[in-house]
């Protein structure tokens, strides 16, 4: 951590809290089910996501990829494909208009955004197995497609670094993890662990994962002079403007990014991947806009996937089961193109109390795709890790998983020693227990049987950080009393249009039907990535403190006119309500907003504001918790684990809407189970390249594969933060796959501690 | 996808007719493999010849209790068939077991036979692969060959068959009708796919101007006791790693005849003719099983990823027939 940010963390504690959001109780909106906004415009086709949106004098662009990890490209012969039908341009290294170098994506913020610092069609140089090498615009996409295998590549080829196990012995300590010091150490861990009467010390893997979003990665580009519009399948339009206009040396406010609907993220749309430049260079070269839909095996080629992972976790614990130690180390993999060391030793920097402590990590890089992330990168492979280990130690000790970890929720944050600003773990899992039956399990392995069926149930801790990044927004009272508010971000899938539709008709006083969300354009107030779940209560507080301002404004207005009925009103005295502004202690006393506007004879009164720092990370311990509960059955004769039952209850503050809530923990915890269970890249040592990178091969779990998986939600505020709430995207798949692997030891005997569980490792 | 010429063919005539004009011609039904291999460049056809206007979509009943199944039944009408579900519940079962439900409303019985394996390799255009280009070399016998064969393969090839059908139809005794030039013939479905030896590139006996217009399925009355499992990395929509077509009758404990047949482990459907022999007239139970899968995995090979293969097999064989011994019909 550097000296100044040491330095904020110290002065923040001396910083007074922000008012607790007096809407962290509302429920006139808030907390209620609503139906997504977007819902019906999805399944009727009329959302039009990226590659929708109809252009004249459109072509199509296809890309052609490296088959080596490392070397040079020798010559290209384009040829065959500059002479195809169709054909309009083929662009390479050799005739490529020069772009500045992507400007890599930092988790410190800002806005560059590439996901990868390879200045690909501008060097010779090739840093991975599927890095485009070259790219057809064609009139048709089956056009550009085809020609793009005429694309002939002769090769220098070097000696690359391809084997993460053999890369392990070179990996080193990056200076730190997203912005916080790599290595935490109190106490004498080591020392503690080998004086223990129980103990477990173990590695656990994990292998590449790929995105496999239901949307493909896809750009269109259109110049105008120099200016830029992109479409651009985004979790990050401000970056992907930005770093455009970096690249292509445009002023920013020139370039302009939309992302309306996006068909999946998880990540993987969270950086700019090569594509999004490539695609606006080919609409610099041919003139016209251009389209760039990556195709699904180039997706798995060029963006990048979770890393692989070997972690140490090593505990000890006296017979009450007192943590005496608690280790967690490990390796993960990076490119040579970015710098990403996956954080998996966070979640036991929050988790768990003991006076030894001791957590870092290495990392090695390779020559691959640029690693990226993929839904709460690090806190899910780190539970998997962390919390089978602790299972392990529960057998150890012949405690309950769960007294194992309730004796040792800590009071204070352990690495930090900070306040929890809000923290009811123990809830959670006295919750989940009640719901899943847990009192019925007999602890033995192998104690419950269905014919040649063994079933197993696994209890597994999730984790996941409550981020806030700052945002604007602006917020608009029509005359005709609707609201616009505006704030540039994205949509996933997750309901944010529709909760802060919500939360915006909530705050200020209206009807939903009056209130009107405008996001995904970067021409509207800026906002941050949709990553790290920070999105909804980033935006919240903006959209909060941009209604607060406008109504200041109103009221003022408002009381210049002496007959005004709230003429001797503070801002105190009032709250919005009714579509306007009433006394608190007079409900009938005030006036709507479309009065206030007539009489000032104003077409619209209208606020912006930008959030501040968001100090209360650094003051108090934020995070999200939950319990997850998982019931496996394993087909004694085939190996075959299929999860049959799943209860999750999590402690993630105020829940804004319950359905699309539902929703995101229901597609964590399904995730988790690929990640557990299915999923795994194939990634060939020898030529460093993908050998499924296929929804054929590369196994999402499918609807047969997800049981019947019940949410519960604490529902409890966080004093700290807008709402009361927090992000809730990410949390649902972490301890999801050591929840599987705990069942699937209590199914059958065998911990696995290398995922995914095939059935191969179960005969 | 390279450019290619596309007609319908009105009749069997026609087809046959186009289908010689054109030495690299594919007949496309279905083409729910077809098309895909088109859109990987691995199948590099000048012409299609759509052959899904010809009567080859019915199911009827063969005068000594048959069925004979047209080409372009598609695996779903196969799958619901009466006929099939009372008389050979294990080909039913083995439909129901394969793709999606939107692929086998498509798929039809002819290119179901037709499906080419799902070697990782022969997908890969910038890998060394045998059976899309010959004289290529090999990269799964070093590479990933969790899903490799371990029956029957060759120093040229690894591959396995993919399709559940033809395992449930190799143990049925079918046999592929097919018209060419010179007329009709019949190839016994066993007979139909090729072990790769040396020329892994062709996958079947059928002449490439030859087409399918029929499966037919023998009378078995002891099919009625028959089943198919399949084992899989995914509930649904995963190619078998190992799977088993059986029908057994027993008679007064004794194994009177058996039929049975693998799937994901060869180069074709592998109908278990060893462990057939030896079940034949033993009595019937689990310690017979047993020796019978030992007998026909004896010849097992495996290779670094797919050893487990052998294991599940032998534990796939016993828990079938054990099922069905046990439980009799099983739908």
């Amino acid at each position: 951590m550097s000296i100044i940010s040491k330095m904020t963390e110290a002065v923040v504690h001396f910083v007074p809290d922000r008012d607790r959001d007096h809407l962290s109780e509302a429920d006139r909106l808030i907390g209620k089910p609503v139906d997504r906004l977007d819902g019906r415009d999805k399944v009727t086709g009329a959302a039009t996501f990226t590659a929708e949106f109809p252009l004249e004098n459109l072509v199509y662009a296809a890309l052609a990829y490296s088959t080596i990890a490392k070397g040079k490209i020798k010559s290209i012969d384009v040829k065959e494909a500059e002479a195809a039908p169709g054909v309009l341009s083929v662009l390479t290294h050799k005739n490529a208009p020069k772009m500045k170098a992507p400007p890599l994506f930092s988790p410190s913020g800002g806005s560059d955004a590439a996901g990868s610092n390879a200045n690909v069609l501008n060097t010779d140089e090739i840093f991975w197995n599927g890095q485009p090498l070259a790219m057809v615009v064609a009139d048709t996409l089956e056009r550009a497609e085809q020609a793009a295998t005429l694309i002939k590549v002769e090769y220098q080829q070097e000696s690359a670094d391809i084997s993460f196990a053999q890369g392990k012995a070179q990996a080193e300590i990056p200076k730190n993890i997203m912005g916080e010091d790599t290595e935490v150490s109190r106490g004498d861990a080591e020392a503690a662990l080998a004086s223990a009467k129980f103990k477990t010390d173990r590695l656990y893997t994990t292998p590449r994962y790929n995105h496999n979003a239901i949307e493909l990665h896809a750009t269109m580009a259109v110049w105008n002079g120099d200016k830029l519009t992109v479409y651009d399948a985004s979790q990050f339009i401000r970056g992907v403007a930005d770093s455009l206009a970096k690249m292509f040396s445009l002023k920013k406010e020139d370039v302009r990014v939309l992302a309306p609907f996006v068909g999946g993220g998880f990540g993987g749309k969270g950086s700019m991947w090569s594509h999004v430049q490539l695609c606006v260079l080919a609409a610099k070269v041919v003139d016209r806009p251009v389209k760039l839909v990556v195709s699904r095996e180039g997706v798995f080629r060029m963006v990048g996937g979770r890393t692989p992972s070997e972690q140490r976790v090593a505990l000890a614990a006296d017979g009450n089961g007192k943590l005496l130690a608690l280790i967690h180390t490990g390796v993960t993999a990076t490119s040579n193109t970015n710098d990403f060391a996956e954080q998996f030793s966070f979640p036991a920097r929050h988790l768990y109390a003991t006076e030894n402590l001791f957590l870092t990590q290495s990392v090695v890089r390779l020559n691959t795709t640029a690693n990226t992330f993929m839904r709460a990168p690090g806190e899910s492979i780190g539970t998997f890790a962390l919390e089978s280990a602790m299972d392990e130690l529960s057998y150890e000790l012949g405690i309950d998983p769960i007294e194992l970890r309730l004796r040792n929720d800590p009071e204070r944050d352990p690495a930090k020693g900070t306040e929890f600003s809000a923290r009811h773990l123990k809830e959670a899992y006295r919750l989940g227990a009640e719901k899943f039956g847990w009192e019925n399990r007999p602890p033995a392995p192998r104690s419950l049987r269905d014919g040649k069926w063994l079933i197993g149930q696994g209890v597994a801790t999730a984790f996941y950080p409550a981020y806030r990044f700052p945002v604007s927004a602006r917020v608009r009272l029509n005359a005709d009393g609707t609201a616009v508010v505006q704030s540039a971000a994205q949509e996933m899938g997750m309901g944010t249009a529709t909760v802060q539709t919500q939360h915006a008709a909530e705050r200020l006083g209206l009807p939903m039907a009056k209130v009107r969300f405008e996001y995904g354009d970067t021409n509207l107030p800026q906002a941050p990535v949709a990553g790290g779940s920070n999105q909804t209560v980033s935006v919240a507080l903006a959209i909060q403190e941009a209604c607060e301002k406008l109504q200041r404004e109103l009221l003022n207005l408002a009381k210049k006119d002496k007959n005004s009925p709230l003429a001797d009103s503070h801002f105190d005295d009032v709250r919005a309500c009714d579509s306007g502004l009433f006394r608190r202690d007079k409900r009938e006393t005030g006036e709507t907003y479309v009065a206030i506007l007539a009489r000032l004879k104003q077409e619209f009164a209208e606020a912006e504001a930008q959030s501040g720092q968001p100090f209360e990370m650094m003051k108090y311990s934020m995070g999200s918790y939950g319990a997850q509960f998982c019931e496996i059955r394993v087909n004694e004769q085939s190996g075959e684990a299929r999860v049959a039952r799943w209860v999750g209850a999590f402690d993630t503050g105020r829940i804004l809407n319950p359905k699309t809530g539902r929703s995101q923990f229901m597609g964590g915890i399904i995730m988790g189970i690929g990640m557990a269970l299915t999923e795994e890249t194939l990634f060939d040592e020898r030529s460093g390249r993908i050998a499924n990178p296929t929804l054929a091969e590369y196994h999402i779990p499918v609807n047969a594969d997800t049981p019947r998986i019940e949410t519960y939600f604490l529902d409890i505020p966080d004093p700290h933060t807008p709402l009361g709430a927090h992000g809730i995207g990410e949390i649902g798949i972490t301890g999801a796959a050591a929840a599987v692997a705990n069942a699937v030891y209590h199914a059958t005997g065998k911990r696995l501690r290398d995922l995914p569980i095939t059935l191969d490792k179960l005969l | 996808m390279n450019n290619f010429s596309y007609a319908r063919a009105a009749d069997e005539a026609a087809a046959l007719d186009l289908i010689s004009q054109n030495g690299s011609a594919k007949f496309l039904g279905g083409g729910t493999n077809l098309i895909d291999l088109m859109r990987e460049n691995i199948e590099q056809p000048a012409a299609l010849i759509d052959i899904t206007c010809l009567p080859l979509t019915g199911i009827e009943e063969l005068s000594d209790g048959g069925l004979r199944i047209g080409a372009l039944v598609r695996n779903s009408h196969l799958a619901a068939h009466q006929l099939v579900r009372d008389r050979y519940p294990v080909l039913a079962q083995a439909l129901l077991m394969g793709a999606s439900a939107q692929l086998r409303n498509m798929a039809t019985t002819g290119g179901n036979l037709m499906q080419r394996t799902r070697c990782y390799y022969f997908y890969d255009s910038a890998a060394r692969c045998n059976k899309r280009v010959p004289g290529a070399g090999c990269d799964a016998i070093d590479g990933f060959n969790r899903i490799h064969a371990i029956l029957g393969a060759s120093p040229e090839c690894i591959a396995t068959h993919p399709s559940d059908m033809c395992v449930a139809m190799a143990a049925l005794d079918a046999v592929v009708q097919v018209a060419g030039k010179d007329g009709q013939r019949s190839i016994p479905l066993v007979d139909f796919h090729r072990l790769p030896g040396d020329t892994p590139n062709r996958d079947t006996n059928l002449k490439p101007d030859e087409l399918i217009t029929s499966v037919d399925v023998p009378a078995l009355p002891f099919a009625r006791r028959s089943m198919y499992q399949k084992v899989r990395d995914r509930a649904s929509y995963a190619f078998a790693l190992v799977s088993v077509a059986a029908a057994l009758e027993i008679e007064n404990g004794l194994i009177k005849q058996v039929r049975l047949a693998l799937g994901g482990v060869a180069h074709k459907p592998w109908r278990a003719f060893v462990a057939e022999q030896y079940l034949t007239g033993k009595t019937a139970g689990v310690q017979t099983f047993e020796r019978a899968a030992e007998l026909e995995l004896e010849a097992a090979k495996p290779f670094q990823h797919n050893g487990f293969k052998i294991e599940l097999a032998k534990r796939t064989i016993v828990g079938t027939l054990t099922e069905i011994s046990t439980k009799g019909v099983a739908r």
